[in-house]
């Protein structure tokens, strides 16, 4: 497991390439990409329970952008923001942390208490979604790849060299963090 | 309905804890709990003075019942436990190390700090041979209902803590000691200095806990003055209050004057406030959202 | 060599602890029934079941904790907790509550029975008590105990001990706390949560970030500095003239120096807490801890280990195992 004193931050210049983009079709592609989440882990929104309903601010503090993310009992729908929109629970932190995270990388305890993660409202909500994808073991890498059909081997290469010049977590760790 | 007066948790000098013992042989209470319930270490200044006091309190005409320890973990506080049984009166358990030393048959009351918590466990203690027991104070209405109701098909009659500060935990640490940077084995007895507890405030001035010795109290001062009706509808047999410094006689009759109907709840809370240790009273754990809430007006 | 006995609040983590090196898993269910009662948590009956066939199929066991006390009027859901654990193939049940233990010596008597650190048995009357009346036969020790204290236990008593070696801490006997009920409604014996995230608040007032727990100001931080989660008893409180930690600093539990000497004290397990960590948190300590336990098994010298990150404010305590701690 890496120190979370460590966490790799998305370099300016990227944040900066970022910033012109249009938000929308983003959003459509992130919606589509968890919705493949959902159906493949349906254990992670029975783990939401109650709180599934609710919406997911997710700031990352790091890039000119954050996300909206609206369980919503399966139907997922993320739209992505220049600022954290309104929210039950609102997470702050870099995209490092939050990859991190889903790839079993980090342990959310450790981030929270280092602050490198923090929670304003529903601090159960927030507990709740991260025990449930901390339970789904996802691997964002491996499904983008799923999706990308014949250009699933280069991109399996951009993925891993992203990874290892970024230092952000992009595959599941697995029993490799020791 | 009835009242019962607990055991002491605080550390009073001997002829304070003796004049307040004296002092409930006259006053309306159906029994009293005495003896050491939170640190072993106190004893030995008062123990010679418990004796005298079960005397008096018998003739007096009250029942009476001696208590263990809160939490046995030495070898000395083992055989303070085991000696208990030699008494003749009662035993409150207050620690299941006590009911060990408990021959088969022989009868003891149960105290507060007893996880009793449901019907099967207030049913195992009874076959064992518990008459009376006083209920965790954490316990909502409809659990104290359920279980009064349970006691009296079993015989055992259910009581309350009516009044006090809440006893909220135990530990092997003192924490009176910690705050004047002493450890527990050389503690200078700093206990003694906060004969109703030592407050301990949130960040922000608000009144939350009070240490005493190795245990931890409340800050407000729990009172069923508003809660009898309810209290006695379940079927609980009696209230338990809790000593604290001030005029005990006086709140007791404030209290056996609410169990008669002579005054009201309200009445009751208005009576006993001014001499509340922390200055507010709570009854949240019966029916509120939190167990330091208050029912009636602040 | 000692038993690792490891915290799951996930199949996931179940597998990662497994993985590891676990000799044993403890989980839950997902219900009020046990004491790590947290949003997200613990296994369904499905899940339960898979993730004791999962340990099984690799040589560890699954121990199920059933540790809150069952609530009057209520009992049948515990019984029912017990009894789907024993179905499942559970090689143990940890029970807290007398009523709950007694249904299970009557109702389900092979089923091994563990008593829970909830039910707070502290010295050899008490526990040979459980052993006697109930048929119990390992108690996870409370945390009020020296190294001195728990080998005298072990030489009065015939059921194997527990001990806590590593996680959270707390400072007040397990199973006897009401702290969290009178702040918020909510504890660790009727609810199975302490310090419940429902009833967290973070507000930003000044330069200050105020941790608040059912209204009461635990902490109080310079924005940007570690804010630690408000746990009750390690808030940070004013007495008279002193302000500070009053109860416990915010340290969690490393107890990894003492396990040689744990082993001297006769002790048969040693239990890592934390089944609200994440599984890459369950791995990573899994793994440090079972290199240990082969190393003083071996007689070999200890490894270095490097887990003080991964605890609360990065700083790390022995606890009551040493007596200046009292």
């Amino acid at each position: 497991m890496q120190t979370t004193a460590t966490l790799p931050l998305c370099p300016p210049l990227l944040a900066a390439a970022i910033r012109p983009l249009p938000l929308a079709p983003l959003g459509l592609a992130l919606s589509a990409l968890s919705r493949r989440l959902a159906a493949r882990h349906p254990g992670m929104f029975r783990r939401l329970g109650g709180h599934a309903g609710k919406r997911f601010a997710l700031d990352l503090t790091d890039m000119p952008l954050a996300l909206l993310l609206a369980p919503g009992g399966g139907r997922v729908r993320i739209t992505a923001h220049r600022r954290a929109p309104a929210a039950e629970v609102r997470i702050s932190g870099p995209l490092s942390a939050f990859l991190g995270m889903m790839h079993g990388a980090y342990d959310g305890d450790a981030l929270f208490f280092s602050r490198d993660l923090t929670v304003e409202g529903d601090t159960e909500a927030a507990l709740a979604l991260r025990n449930a994808i901390d339970d789904a073991e996802l691997d964002l890498a491996a499904e983008l790849q799923t999706l990308a059909g014949p250009l699933r081997a280069p991109l399996a290469a951009v993925l891993t060299a992203a990874e290892r010049r970024t230092g952000v977590a992009l595959h599941r760790v697995e029993g490799a963090w020791a | 309905m009835d009242l019962t007066v607990g055991p002491n948790p605080f550390f009073w000098d001997t002829p304070l804890w003796q004049a307040f013992h004296d002092g409930l042989a006259d006053i309306p209470v159906a029994r009293v709990v005495l003896g050491e319930l939170v640190c072993s270490k106190r004893l030995p200044f008062y123990q010679d003075a418990i004796p005298g006091a079960v005397e008096r309190l018998l003739a007096a005409g009250k029942e009476v019942a001696v208590t263990s320890l809160a939490l046995v973990t030495l070898k000395r506080e083992r055989k303070l436990t085991a000696d208990l049984a030699d008494m003749d009166v009662p035993v409150e358990v207050n620690d299941l190390t006590a009911l060990a030393h408990i021959p088969a048959g022989r009868p003891f009351w149960v105290g507060p700090l007893v996880n009793v918590y449901n019907e099967g466990t207030l049913g195992w203690l009874a076959r064992r041979g518990a008459q009376r027991v006083c209920l965790p104070p954490e316990l909502p209405l409809a659990s104290v209902a359920r279980l009064a109701a349970e006691g009296a098909r079993l015989g055992v009659a259910i009581e309350v803590w009516g009044h006090g500060r809440v006893p909220l935990a135990i530990s092997g640490r003192c924490y009176h000691a910690r705050l004047h940077d002493r450890a527990k084995d050389n503690c200078q007895f700093v206990c003694g200095e906060d004969p109703d507890g030592r407050e301990v405030d949130t960040l922000d001035g608000r009144p939350f806990l009070a240490v005493n010795g190795v245990q931890t109290l409340s800050a407000s001062c729990a009172s069923m003055a508003r809660q009898v009706e309810a209290l006695r509808d379940a079927g609980v047999a009696a209230l338990r209050l809790s000593p604290q410094t001030g005029d005990f006689a006086r709140l007791t009759r404030l209290y056996a004057d609410r169990l008669a109907g002579r005054i009201d709840g309200d009445a009751l809370a208005a009576a006993l406030l001014p001499d509340t240790p922390g200055g507010r009273l709570s009854d949240g754990f019966l029916t509120g959202a939190a167990g330091a809430a208050w029912s009636g007006a602040a | 060599m000692m038993e690792l006995v490891c915290p799951a609040g996930t199949p996931a983590a179940l597998r990662a602890a497994v993985e590891a090196g676990a000799h044993a898993v403890y989980c839950g269910f997902a219900d009020e029934t046990n004491a790590r009662n947290f949003p997200g948590l613990n296994f369904s009956r499905e899940e339960m079941a898979a993730g004791i066939a999962h340990a099984h199929a690799r040589g560890a066991k699954v121990l199920v904790a059933i540790n809150t006390f069952p609530r009057a009027g209520a009992e049948p859901l515990w019984h029912a907790a017990v009894a789907d654990a024993a179905a499942a193939g559970a090689d143990a049940v940890i029970l807290a509550d007398i009523g709950l233990l007694a249904h299970t010596a009557e109702r389900h008597p092979g089923l091994r029975r563990h008593l829970s650190v909830q039910a707070a048995a502290a010295n050899p009357d008490a526990i040979n008590l459980y052993a006697e009346a109930f048929g119990v036969k390992r108690v996870v020790l409370p945390r009020v105990l020296t190294v001195a204290e728990i080998a005298a236990i072990n030489r009065e008593i015939d059921v194997e001990t527990e001990v806590f070696v590593f996680g959270g801490l707390c400072v007040m006997a397990e199973g006897r706390c009401s702290l969290s009920s009178y702040a918020t409604g909510r504890s660790p014996n009727m609810n199975g949560v302490c310090s419940p995230a429902s009833h967290v608040v973070y507000a930003e007032e000044g330069p200050d970030l105020f941790a608040r727990l059912g209204g009461f100001t635990i902490h109080r931080t310079p924005k940007g500095a570690p804010a630690p989660y408000p746990t009750l008893c390690k808030g940070c409180f004013t007495s008279g003239p002193q302000t500070g930690h009053i109860f416990e600093d915010p340290v969690s539990l490393d107890a990894t120096a003492l396990i040689p000497a744990l082993a001297k004290a006769g002790v048969r397990a040693l239990k890592i807490e934390g089944r609200q960590r994440s599984r890459a948190y369950v791995a990573e300590v899994v793994r440090t801890f079972r290199a240990a336990v082969e190393a003083v098994a071996a007689g070999r010298p200890m490894p270095e280990g490097a887990l003080a990150r991964l605890s609360e404010g990065q700083a790390r305590t022995t606890g009551a195992y040493a007596k200046t701690w009292r």
